[in-house]
């Protein structure tokens, strides 16, 4: 049975939020023991959750994505329920541990020294405050591999300013190039590519300097700038300004030169998309149709007259779509090799059966949520598969085996470390 | 290169377009020596999109190839003979990494799937991109940028609800699948390196965005948990004030400081008399609509009166999570970008000397560079097939056959 590939490597983990934790989820998917430091004694917003102790009013007023959880009730430790934290959590182990308390970074070093990997996504002045940087990690370890990832930088003016993805990706110019393009920007959804990028792309980073290490035996600091980081997925638009000094603008859902447009379905709120690349792609449609005579308008009657003319023909393609539900019109058109699919919502990816085939949603249990389908590692690999082997771990679940098994406590110091309030499961309770 | 990270890796690459290329952009920047495969003549599809210097359309000269093809070398091959066949399977050899992204069942086609390559070096990891993977109904549907957010990504909550869903910017998803790939390439080649185990790594486009940590991992948990839909908010219906794009007088700044960060917001204005107001402190005055318009009639009066940056600089001093909506331009002459090295002249020599986006992260030990421009058509095809051990006449056969 072979070895899932970064078995035999320990990482650990104060990241928070999503770019960080994203990054080392990839980390423990491909079967790194990823430990994850948390503290009893602060509640980081939009880490584990909205609030540690919300009300069932509280979490009836919080979106899906934040406070759904299970049942829309708290539970005994509502922290271990919340879809924003366990959507990252697969695979990983947890352990508490306050660096502000005393023995606290003593315990750390300790870890430090039997760890390959140290991640963390904090302004630069928190880790000033935590005391924690790279010359300290290497008297600990002199092969460690750091990797930080602050919002724009270790240095530089900007080092220690705020930012999630949605103000990142206004800096690095996405924001201006999405959205609908006949409104202003302030209609623009909260979205967060660059933590997706950052994440994915630390991983990648963790990996090529794991790969050194084999070879050279040295470890090393990466410093991941999130914006720079995210960069290069602005790269044609970058390179169109250094070519021809312009500033792209949002395109809404059309194409450079396809006619391609998001179109009602029936039923509420059902859409589909359609691309029209060429005159071939045209043809195709235009047959799927039925040639309804509005097609053979000379206005569409090439690429170019269709783009000029791409507001009513718009209004013809809605006017048949409107009619057909969206599985329907993705049948129809891909069987004649047109791109066309439906906007999927949450129900609709886990009842699609091209998913579900691909095995892409995985049963997994954990204690404190049940048992629930999660979107599993986003590849195959033929011969080390990976798989959710773990459910999203819960705050502190592996104390005894980190503090014990790891680091060699004995009983009476763990129950020292207990009582100094840096191991348990609980937040304390005046904690919101 | 010895010192750079992946220095010691060989990859063949059979992508073309954005995806694939990216994945193998970020392998040869951090040191891996990568032999891209073009076909004759025509080459990489990026080649004839743009941008073009002066919108000129030239395979050497478009703006989105030049970016994903840093540090490669080009050997044009025409895979449908079998003469170039012979040469990839000379070439597999020698590679630890193939990544392909032709339409599944293609490479089998041609001979050249996953068992037979391994066949010849058993320790191949070989990596296909494909809009929807290698098995499954949709494997052989056409695909759009926009369909792969629609159908695999979170379009259905981006908008406002009184209009269509929206997609992101311009082929943001196609790099997030390359990078996607260039991390599951780099687990397969642990397990080649340490085990000896070969394997076939399928990344599905649309599965990158369904894992994706934006939003729709989160959004696919919370309706598992609750039966809950996220759909879009109605215009203006953010939870918590100030919340968005506010403008100013030279564009816009995205901030972030309602509900518990509504007292750095207070302190960004300059703790006015009129925001001590117990009113603005009592549960619900965040979600409440009259209060929040009040504010924001303050708010705007203040930031219209100076610009995104200067709003930005106050706002960072309060804390107040925030930042400029750039264009390409802001971004291009930021000082802080510039002098962290952001950005990165490479001369080319059809192509010219040009600004560029530089590293993702700064490794120390083991740094990016760019150690060549991309490269023209087939600029390699001599050396290349020199070093297989193919005389400058092979190589006139195989040109007279069509295959190079």
């Amino acid at each position: 049975m072979p070895k899932l590939p970064l078995e035999g490597v320990r990482v650990l983990d104060i990241t928070v939020v999503w770019a960080g934790p994203y990054c080392t989820s990839f980390l423990a998917d491909l079967g790194a023991e990823v430990i994850r430091i948390e503290s009893l004694n602060t509640f980081v917003p939009l880490g584990r959750g909205p609030m540690a102790h919300p009300t069932e009013e509280d979490l009836k007023g919080m979106s899906p994505w934040a406070g759904a959880t299970p049942g829309r009730v708290p539970g005994a430790r509502p922290w271990n329920r919340y879809p924003i934290f366990n959507a990252h959590a697969r695979n990983k182990l947890g352990m508490t541990l306050d660096f502000f308390r005393p023995g606290g970074m003593d315990i750390f070093k300790r870890l430090v020294k039997i760890s390959d990997v140290f991640v963390e996504n904090n302004p630069t002045s928190t880790m000033e405050n935590l005391g924690i940087s790279y010359p300290l990690l290497q008297e600990q370890n002199p092969g460690i591999i750091m990797l930080r990832m602050p919002a724009y930088g270790n240095t530089g003016a900007y080092r220690n300013h705020r930012a999630y993805g949605l103000h990142i990706e206004g800096v690095i110019g996405h924001t201006l190039q999405r959205g609908y393009a006949d409104m202003d920007p302030s209609a623009n959804s909260t979205v967060l590519m660059s933590d997706a990028a950052g994440g994915t792309q630390g991983a990648f980073a963790v990996l090529a300097a794991l790969h050194h290490r084999k070879r050279t035996g040295r470890g090393q600091l990466i410093e991941l700038s999130q914006a720079e980081n995210a960069l290069p997925f602005m790269g044609q638009s970058f390179m169109d300004f250094s070519m021809n000094g312009r500033n792209a603008s949002t395109l809404g859902n059309r194409h450079p030169y396809a006619v391609q447009g998001c179109y009602p379905c029936k039923g509420d709120d059902r859409w589909v998309t359609i691309t029209l690349f060429d005159d071939k792609d045209w043809a195709a449609f235009v047959q799927a149709l039925g040639i309804p005579d509005w097609c053979r308008e000379e206005k569409f009657a090439d690429a170019i007259s269709r783009y000029r003319s791409h507001d009513e023909l718009d209004r013809n393609i809605a006017q048949w779509t409107e009619q057909l539900e969206t599985n329907d019109v993705m049948r129809l058109l891909q069987s004649v090799g047109v791109a066309a699919g439906p906007v999927m919502d949450q129900r609709d990816a886990y009842e699609d059966p091209h998913l579900n085939e691909r095995e892409v949603f995985e049963e997994v249990y954990q204690e404190d949520t049940g048992t629930h389908r999660y979107p599993g590692a986003p590849y195959k690999m033929s011969e080390t598969p990976i798989k959710i082997r773990r459910g999203p771990v819960r705050l502190g679940e592996d104390n005894e085996y980190i503090y014990k098994t790891l680091l060699n406590c004995t009983g009476e110091e763990y129950a020292e470390l207990e009582a100094q309030g840096h191991i348990g499961m609980d937040y304390p309770e005046d904690m919101p | 290169m010895s010192d750079s990270a992946l220095g010691d890796v060989k990859v063949l690459d059979l992508t073309n377009l954005i995806a694939g290329p990216y994945c193998t952009k970020l392998l040869a920047d951090y040191g891996a020596e990568v032999i891209k495969v073009e076909r004759p003549g025509i080459g990489d599809g990026a080649r004839r999109l743009g941008p073009f210097p002066g919108d000129v359309p030239h395979p050497e000269k478009s703006g989105l190839f030049l970016h994903l093809n840093t540090n490669k070398q080009s050997v044009t091959l025409d895979l449908t003979t079998q003469a170039a066949r012979a040469v990839i399977k000379e070439l597999v050899k020698e590679t630890d990494i193939v990544v392909e992204g032709f339409r599944p069942g293609t490479m089998a086609r041609w001979g050249l799937d996953h068992d037979t390559l391994r066949s010849i070096n058993p320790t191949l990891v070989m990596t296909s991109i494909s809009n929807f993977g290698q098995t499954g109904p949709y494997r052989d549907f056409r695909m759009a940028e926009v369909m792969v957010y629609g159908m695999g990504g979170e379009m259905y909550s981006t908008g406002i609800a009184e209009r269509e869903p929206v997609k992101l910017g311009v082929n943001v998803l196609l790099y997030q699948a390359g990078a996607t790939a260039s991390v599951a390439t780099m687990g397969a080649l642990f397990a080649a390196r340490d085990q000896g185990i070969g394997q076939h790594v399928d990344v599905s486009i649309m599965e990158t965005q369904v894992g994706s940590i934006d939003r729709r991992m989160s959004t696919l948990i919370g309706y598992q948990y609750s039966g809950d839909i996220t759909g879009r908010s109605p215009l203006g219906s953010g939870g918590g004030y100030p919340y968005g794009a506010i403008p100013c007088s030279d564009g816009y700044l995205e901030i972030s400081a309602g509900r518990n960060y509504f007292p750095r917001a207070v302190s960004m204005l300059g703790s006015p008399a009129e925001l001590q107001d117990p009113k603005w402190y009592a549960p619900g005055a965040q979600r409440d609509p009259d209060l929040k318009e009040e504010f924001d009639t303050m708010l705007l009066t203040w930031s219209l009166e100076q610009t995104k940056s200067e709003t930005w600089a106050i706002a960072q001093e309060s804390r107040v999570i925030s930042a400029p909506l750039n264009t390409m331009e802001e971004l291009a002459e930021d000082t802080e970008f510039n002098s962290r090295g952001g950005f990165i002249e490479i001369d080319h020599p059809v192509a010219g000397t040009l600004n560029y986006p530089a590293r993702p992260f700064i490794m120390n030990d083991s740094p990016w560079s760019v150690r060549r421009p991309a490269p023209l058509l087939g600029q390699h095809n001599m050396e290349i097939l020199n070093r297989l051990g193919y005389s400058s006449g092979d190589v006139v056969r195989l040109r007279q056959q069509g295959a190079i």
